[in-house]
C-alpha cells in the first residue's frame, strides 16, 4: 500500500475521493509521523484528535456524497493563528496557556473546507526571526543535515515549524505567515514551496499580529499545485479585516499552466548582491533558462531602491510591532507577573520582561524608539516614503515585464547558533524577500536545486498585485524543469 | 471684546481659554466593534473580543459615527476633510486594553469651523462672538476602573471601551469664564439639534479639557495648563476662575507657569497638579496600520448636509423676522432643540406664533417650573396647548378661564375642549343673561350706584367684580364692561 | 543618532519592559548597531514623495451601525489571570 505520508494535498484529496483510502487512514498515518518526530520540535501542541475528528467527518461526508475541497487532508497550523479552545501562543511565554474563544478566519475557512488539524506549529516568537531560534518552546530542527554532520540546521523562519514539518512529511501542507519573508525563506531552506499572496488576500482576523501592514498568511506545501489548492481555501474577503480585499477568490488550481509563452520575466540587477555564493548565482541563471524554456522572454529591469528595503523594514515592522504587542500586559489573558507590592505599571513591566524573549524585546525597543517624540519623522515617516519608492520601483518594473525572478535567500540553511550572535547578520537573510513584503506583492519560493552540501536552494517569483496566478504558473514551470527530488534523510 | 480682567497686585491680566470637548457620539454600536453602547449595562457585558484586545482582533469602522461627526462639522460650517486617517496614541493603562487609543492626530475628519456665542450683557458678553473650532476628530473612549470594590485590587469594566467620541477642539478664542460657559452651552445645544450627541453631562456624554493661560492685555500668549475631564458648565467656569487667579498669583510672586495637566476638585472649587501621572508621556502617534485612509465621497457629505435640521441661529432669526416673536422669547425657545421642536408642534397645530410664544414662556414654563419638570415630561402635549390657545383666540375662554382650564389640564391630562364642555367653563357673551345679573346688582347696591354717579368712578371695578362673581367667572369681561357702562350711565 | 544607557532605560520604561543593568549593557550596542544600519535611509531623497498610506491602494469600508457583538462576558474573561465578579482585576490603582 502507498505510504500515505508521501502524498501531497492534491494526491490525498484525489485518492480519498477515488476511494483509494479513508481519511481516517490518512490522519492516522500523519498523526503517527508527528508523534515520532519530537526531535524536530516542529509542533508546540499536537492535536491528533482534531485531525481524527475531521477525518471521521470526511469519511461520513464521502459516504453521503458530500465532498469538500480539502476532505481527507490533514494540515499543520502555524501557532500564530488563533484556534478555538486550542492553546495559541505565537511561541511566546507571554501567551502560554492562552486558549482563544474564537477561531481565526483563515483556520476557520480551512476547517470548513474539510481539513483537519494535526497540531500547532512552532515558529519564531511573534514571528520575529529567520531561523526559528526565538521560540520560547525551543528551536525547530530542520530535517535537513549537511553530509556527515549532525549539527542541527535552521529550518528558516519564522514559519520554521511549518517548513520542517512539511519537509519531514509530518503534514502535507501547513499555514504560514509572511511579514518579511517568513513563508518564502523557510520554504527555500527546506526544499518545499510557499506563497505569500497579495496583501489583503487572506484575512488577518485572528492571526496574532506582528506588523499589520506587512503580515500576510499563505500556504506552504510540497509543490505548486498544493499551494494553489491551499491558497484557494485560505483566501477571501473578510468584513472583519478592514485591509481585506473585496475580491472573489480565483480558481488558481484549475488555471495552473506551465506555458509561459508571451510572458516577460524581469531580472532585477540590484539583487546581485556582494558575496552571494556562486551556487546561488548559478541557480538563478538556471532559473532564467528554465523560464525561457517555458516560453518566457527575459528582460533586465532595475529596482533602484532595493538596497534600502531592509532598513525601511527594520523601522516599519518594529514600530508596528511595538504598538501591536502593547496588549500583552497581564490583564486580560496570558502571563501575569505581579511582584510583591507591585502597582499596575510595575506589573506591566515585570510581566512583559518575563513574557517576551530577547528578540521580541529588541524589536519593541527599536519600534518604541523610532516612534518617540522627535524621531518620528526622521525614522518612521522617512521609512514610509522609502517604502513608497520601493513600491514605485516595482510598478515601473512591471511596465516592462510580468513577473520577476530572483533567488529567495542569499544562502542555504545555516546551522543553529551560527548567526544569532549578531541580530543584523540575521536580518540580512531577508534581503530578497523584504522588498516584496513592503510593496504587498504576491511572491513565492520554489525549490530549484541544492548547494554543494546538498542543501536546498529556492527561487523566488514575484508578481503584480493580485497576479497570484502568474506567480503560481511560473513556479510550476520551474518546478517541472527543476525536477527537485532531493529529500532530507530520516534521522529523527 | 470681553472686559473680563483679573486685577492683580501689579495690574490687570487677561485670561485666554481654549476648550477640548469630548462628546460621545450617538450610535447603537461602538466605533470599531459591533458591541452595544447603551449606558448602565452590567459590567463587561457590552464588550466584544475586539474591545478586549484579544490577539489578532481588528477594528472595523462604524459608518454612523463618521456620519454624525461630519454632520456636526457641517453644523459649525467646518471644512470636511475628504481624506482623513486614524492614528494610534500609545500608552499603557488598565482601561485601555489595546495599549493604544485609536484617534486622529495628523489628518482629522473635520477641520476649521466656528461657533457663535450670543451677547449676554448681564454675563459680561457685550456682543455676539465667533469662537473658532480648530478641528473635530473621532476617537475611542476608554473603559472604566473601579477602586472601591476590593481592598487591594481595582476592577476593570470595558463596557465604555471603544465607544465613539468626537473631540471638538476650540481655538484659544475665549477671554472669560462667561464666554467659555456660553461656548459649552451653545456647543451642547448644537450637538443636540444635530442629534450627534445627547449632551448628557451627568452620564459623561460630554466633558471638557480646559486650557487656561493669562497674559497682560494685548501681549503674547502665556504658558497654559490643561485641566482634564471637567463635566459641567459650572465647573468649566469655576476651573477657569480658579486657574486664572492661581496663575496670576504665581506670576506676580515671580514664579513661572508650568505646562502641565491638572485636575478640578468640585468640592473645593480648586485645581491641582496631576504631574505624578505624567511621567514623560510620549504617545508615539503613528497611522493605525489596521485601518486604511478614510475617503469621503461628495454624495456622502451631501447626504449628511441634507439630513441636518434647521440650526439654532437660523431658527432664532426666522422666529424673529418671520414669526414676529420677540428676540428674548426667540432666544429661549430656540436654545434647546427639544424646546423648539415642542414649540413648533404647537404652531403646526394652528396656534398663532406670538400668542403661543408668550403663553409658553409664561404659563407653560411657570407650570413646569412649579412641577419640577422639563419640556420632555410636560403633562400637556403640543396639540392640547394649541387647542387651549385656539379657545382663547375664538373667545370661548377668557384669560382667567384659560388659566383655570390649563390647571385642570395639568392635573388630569384631559383636552381643553373636554374640560370646558364637562365643567361648563365656557365664557358667556349672552347679553340678556348678563343684563339681568347687572340689573340685580345695581338694584341691591343703590347706595353705591349713587356714589358712582356722584363721581366715585373707582366703584366701577366693584360692579365688575360683583357681576363676574355672580356669573361664576364665565362672563366675557369685555361684554360685562360694556353693559355695565351702559347701565350705569343710563 | 545613537542611544546611551539612559535612553535605553527610558525606552524600556516607555515600552513597559523591566530591564536589568546587564540587559541595558547588552542592549546599548545592539540597538546602536541596528540604528546605525537604518541610518542609511537618510541618503534617500524623498522630498517629493508622500509616505505610503495603504500597501494595496484601498480605502476604508464603513460598517452598518448595528449591534452584532457583545454579551459574551464568559468568553471575554475566560483567559483572565484575575477575573472577579465579572471584572478584570488589576493591582489597585491610586488616582
Amino acid at each position: 500500500m502507498t505510504n500515505l505520508t508521501e502524498l501531497g494535498v492534491a494526491a490525498l484529496r484525489d485518492g480519498f475521493r477515488a476511494g483509494d483510502f479513508s481519511a481516517r487512514e490518512v490522519a492516522d498515518a500523519f498523526n503517527a509521523n508527528v508523534a515520532a518526530a519530537k526531535a524536530l520540535n516542529a509542533f508546540i501542541v499536537e492535536t491528533p484528535d482534531h485531525a481524527l475528528q475531521a477525518a471521521e467527518q470526511a469519511d461520513r461526508d464521502r459516504s453521503e456524497g458530500n465532498l469538500k475541497p480539502l476532505s481527507g487532508v490533514p494540515i499543520g497550523m502555524k501557532d500564530l493563528f488563533a484556534t478555538k479552545n486550542v492553546q495559541t501562543t505565537a511561541a511566546s511565554h507571554i501567551l502560554e496557556g492562552f486558549k482563544p474563544q474564537y477561531e481565526s478566519t483563515v483556520s476557520g475557512k480551512l476547517w470548513s473546507a474539510g481539513a483537519g488539524m494535526l497540531g500547532k506549529l512552532n515558529l519564531d516568537q511573534f514571528a520575529m526571526g529567520s531561523s526559528n531560534e526565538t521560540s520560547y518552546f525551543g528551536n525547530v530542527i530542520s530535517p535537513w543535515r549537511r553530509p556527515n554532520d549532525t549539527a542541527p540546521l535552521a529550518p528558516g523562519g519564522s514559519s520554521g515549524g511549518s517548513s520542517a514539518a512539511i519537509a519531514a512529511r509530518l503534514c502535507p501542507a501547513a499555514t504560514g505567515t509572511d511579514t518579511g519573508g517568513s513563508i518564502r525563506q523557510p520554504a527555500a531552506f527546506t526544499g518545499i514551496s510557499g506563497i505569500k499572496p497579495t496583501y489583503g488576500r487572506c484575512s488577518r482576523w485572528g492571526v496574532v499580529a506582528f506588523a499589520s501592514s506587512l503580515d500576510q498568511a499563505g500556504p506552504m506545501a510540497n509543490d505548486v499545485r498544493d499551494c494553489a489548492i491551499m491558497l484557494e481555501n485560505m483566501a477571501g474577503f473578510d468584513p472583519k479585516d478592514s485591509t481585506s480585499l473585496e475580491l472573489a477568490v480565483p480558481n488558481w488550481e484549475a488555471a495552473l499552466s506551465a506555458d509561459l509563452k508571451g510572458k516577460k520575466i524581469g531580472i532585477p540587477k540590484e539583487y546581485r548582491v556582494d558575496n552571494m555564493p556562486a551556487e546561488i548565482d548559478a541557480l538563478w541563471e538556471q532559473g532564467i533558462q528554465w523560464l525561457k524554456d517555458a516560453g518566457a522572454e527575459i528582460v533586465n529591469v532595475s529596482l533602484p531602491h532595493t538596497k534600502y528595503a531592509l532598513a525601511a523594514y527594520y523601522i516599519i515592522a518594529p514600530a508596528e510591532a511595538s504598538s501591536n504587542l502593547a496588549r500583552y500586559d497581564g490583564v486580560r489573558y496570558g502571563l501575569r507577573n505581579l511582584p510583591d507590592g507591585a502597582g499596575l505599571q510595575d506589573m506591566y513591566a515585570a510581566t512583559r520582561a518575563a513574557g517576551f524573549g530577547p528578540e521580541v524585546k529588541r524589536r519593541i525597543m527599536i519600534g518604541t524608539y523610532v516612534l518617540s517624540a522627535g524621531f518620528y519623522d526622521a525614522y518612521y515617516t522617512q521609512a514610509q516614503k522609502v517604502r513608497a519608492l520601493i513600491a514605485r520601483d516595482f510598478e515601473r518594473a512591471f511596465e516592462q515585464c510580468d513577473l520577476l525572478l530572483t533567488p529567495t535567500a542569499p544562502s542555504a540553511a545555516f546551522a543553529l547558533g551560527e548567526k544569532n550572535a549578531d541580530p543584523l547578520e540575521m536580518y540580512l537573510n531577508d534581503v530578497f524577500t523584504v522588498p516584496t513584503s513592503l510593496a504587498g506583492l504576491p511572491a513565492m519560493s520554489v525549490p530549484g536545486g541544492v548547494d554543494a552540501q546538498g542543501l536546498p536552494l529556492g527561487l523566488q517569483i514575484i508578481g503584480r498585485a493580485l497576479d497570484e496566478q502568474g506567480v503560481l504558473n511560473a513556479g510550476l514551470a520551474i518546478e517541472e524543469r527543476a525536477g527537485f527530488t532531493a529529500r532530507a534523510g530520516k534521522w529523527w | 471684546m470681553s472686559n473680563y480682567r483679573i486685577q492683580g497686585a501689579t495690574g490687570d491680566w487677561e485670561v485666554v481659554i481654549g476648550l477640548e470637548v469630548h462628546a460621545q457620539v450617538v450610535s447603537n454600536s461602538k466605533l470599531f466593534s459591533g458591541a452595544a453602547t447603551a449606558f448602565g449595562a452590567e459590567q463587561n457585558s457590552q464588550v466584544s473580543l475586539v474591545d478586549a484586545a484579544m490577539p489578532g482582533m481588528l477594528p472595523v469602522l462604524n459608518g454612523e459615527c463618521i456620519r454624525q461627526a461630519v454632520r456636526t462639522g457641517l453644523a459649525i460650517n467646518a471644512e470636511i476633510n475628504r481624506w482623513s486617517r486614524f492614528d494610534r496614541k500609545n500608552y499603557f493603562y488598565a482601561d485601555l486594553p489595546q495599549g493604544y487609543q485609536i484617534s486622529q492626530l495628523y489628518h482629522p475628519l473635520v477641520g476649521e469651523g466656528t461657533i457663535l456665542i450670543d451677547a449676554d450683557e448681564k454675563a459680561g458678553i457685550p456682543e455676539a462672538k465667533h469662537i473658532g473650532v480648530e478641528r473635530i476628530h473621532v476617537e475611542q473612549d476608554a473603559g472604566k476602573l473601579m477602586h472601591d470594590q476590593h481592598p487591594t485590587m481595582s476592577y476593570v469594566d470595558l463596557n465604555r471601551c471603544g465607544v465613539a467620541l468626537m473631540e471638538i477642539v476650540s481655538r484659544p478664542d475665549m477671554r472669560s469664564p462667561a464666554e467659555a460657559g456660553a461656548y459649552v452651552r451653545k456647543l451642547r445645544a448644537l450637538l443636540r439639534y444635530v442629534g450627534s450627541c445627547d449632551g448628557n453631562m451627568e452620564e459623561g456624554s460630554m466633558r471638557a479639557d480646559v486650557n487656561v493661560s493669562v497674559r497682560r492685555p494685548g501681549e503674547e500668549f502665556g504658558t497654559r495648563t490643561e485641566t482634564k475631564n471637567v463635566n459641567s458648565v459650572r465647573f468649566v467656569m469655576a476651573t477657569i476662575e480658579h486657574e486664572a487667579n492661581r496663575q496670576v498669583d504665581v506670576l506676580e510672586a515671580g514664579g513661572k507657569i508650568v505646562q502641565e495637566t491638572r485636575l478640578f476638585d468640585p468640592d473645593s472649587g480648586t485645581t491641582r497638579s496631576m504631574r505624578s501621572k505624567e511621567d514623560a508621556h510620549d504617545y508615539r502617534y503613528f497611522p493605525d496600520p489596521d485601518l486604511l485612509p478614510l475617503v469621503l465621497t461628495e454624495e456622502f457629505i451631501e447626504e449628511c448636509r441634507a439630513s441636518l435640521p434647521e440650526l439654532p441661529d437660523a431658527k432664532r432669526a426666522r422666529y424673529i423676522e418671520q414669526l414676529g416673536i420677540s428676540a428674548y422669547n426667540a432666544d429661549v425657545l430656540t436654545a434647546e432643540a427639544e424646546m423648539a421642536r415642542w414649540f413648533e408642534k404647537v404652531l403646526d397645530n394652528g396656534a398663532e406664533p406670538k400668542q403661543a410664544s408668550n403663553w409658553v414662556m409664561s404659563e407653560l414654563f411657570g407650570a413646569l417650573n412649579r412641577l419640577g419638570k422639563g419640556i420632555a415630561d410636560s403633562p400637556v402635549s403640543p396639540p392640547q396647548a394649541a387647542e387651549l390657545l385656539a379657545l382663547v383666540a375664538d373667545g370661548t375662554l377668557s384669560g382667567t378661564l384659560s388659566k383655570q382650564v390649563f390647571e385642570i389640564m395639568l392635573d388630569t391630562g384631559d383636552s381643553p375642549a373636554k374640560i370646558v364642555e364637562e365643567r361648563g367653563l365656557k365664557q358667556t357673551s349672552d347679553t340678556g343673561a348678563i343684563d339681568a345679573v347687572i340689573a340685580d346688582i345695581l338694584g341691591n347696591n343703590a347706595d353705591k350706584v349713587a356714589q358712582y354717579k356722584d363721581g366715585k368712578e373707582a366703584l366701577f371695578g366693584f360692579f365688575v367684580g360683583q357681576t363676574m362673581k355672580a356669573m361664576g367667572g364665565k362672563a366675557n369681561p369685555q361684554v360685562v364692561n360694556e353693559l355695565l357702562k351702559k347701565a350705569l350711565n343710563a | 543618532m545613537s542611544v546611551d544607557h539612559a535612553t535605553v532605560r527610558k525606552i524600556a520604561s516607555l515600552a513597559r519592559i523591566a530591564v536589568s543593568d546587564a540587559e541595558v549593557e547588552a542592549m546599548v550596542p545592539e540597538l546602536n548597531a541596528i540604528l546605525g544600519f537604518v541610518e542609511q535611509l537618510g541618503e534617500v531623497d524623498t522630498s517629493a514623495i508622500q509616505p505610503m498610506t495603504a500597501v494595496i491602494p484601498n480605502t476604508l469600508r464603513l460598517r452598518e451601525d448595528v449591534v452584532t457583538d457583545g454579551n459574551i462576558r464568559d468568553a471575554v474573561l475566560a483567559n483572565a489571570p484575575a477575573a472577579e465578579h465579572g471584572f478584570f482585576g488589576v493591582p489597585k490603582v491610586i488616582e
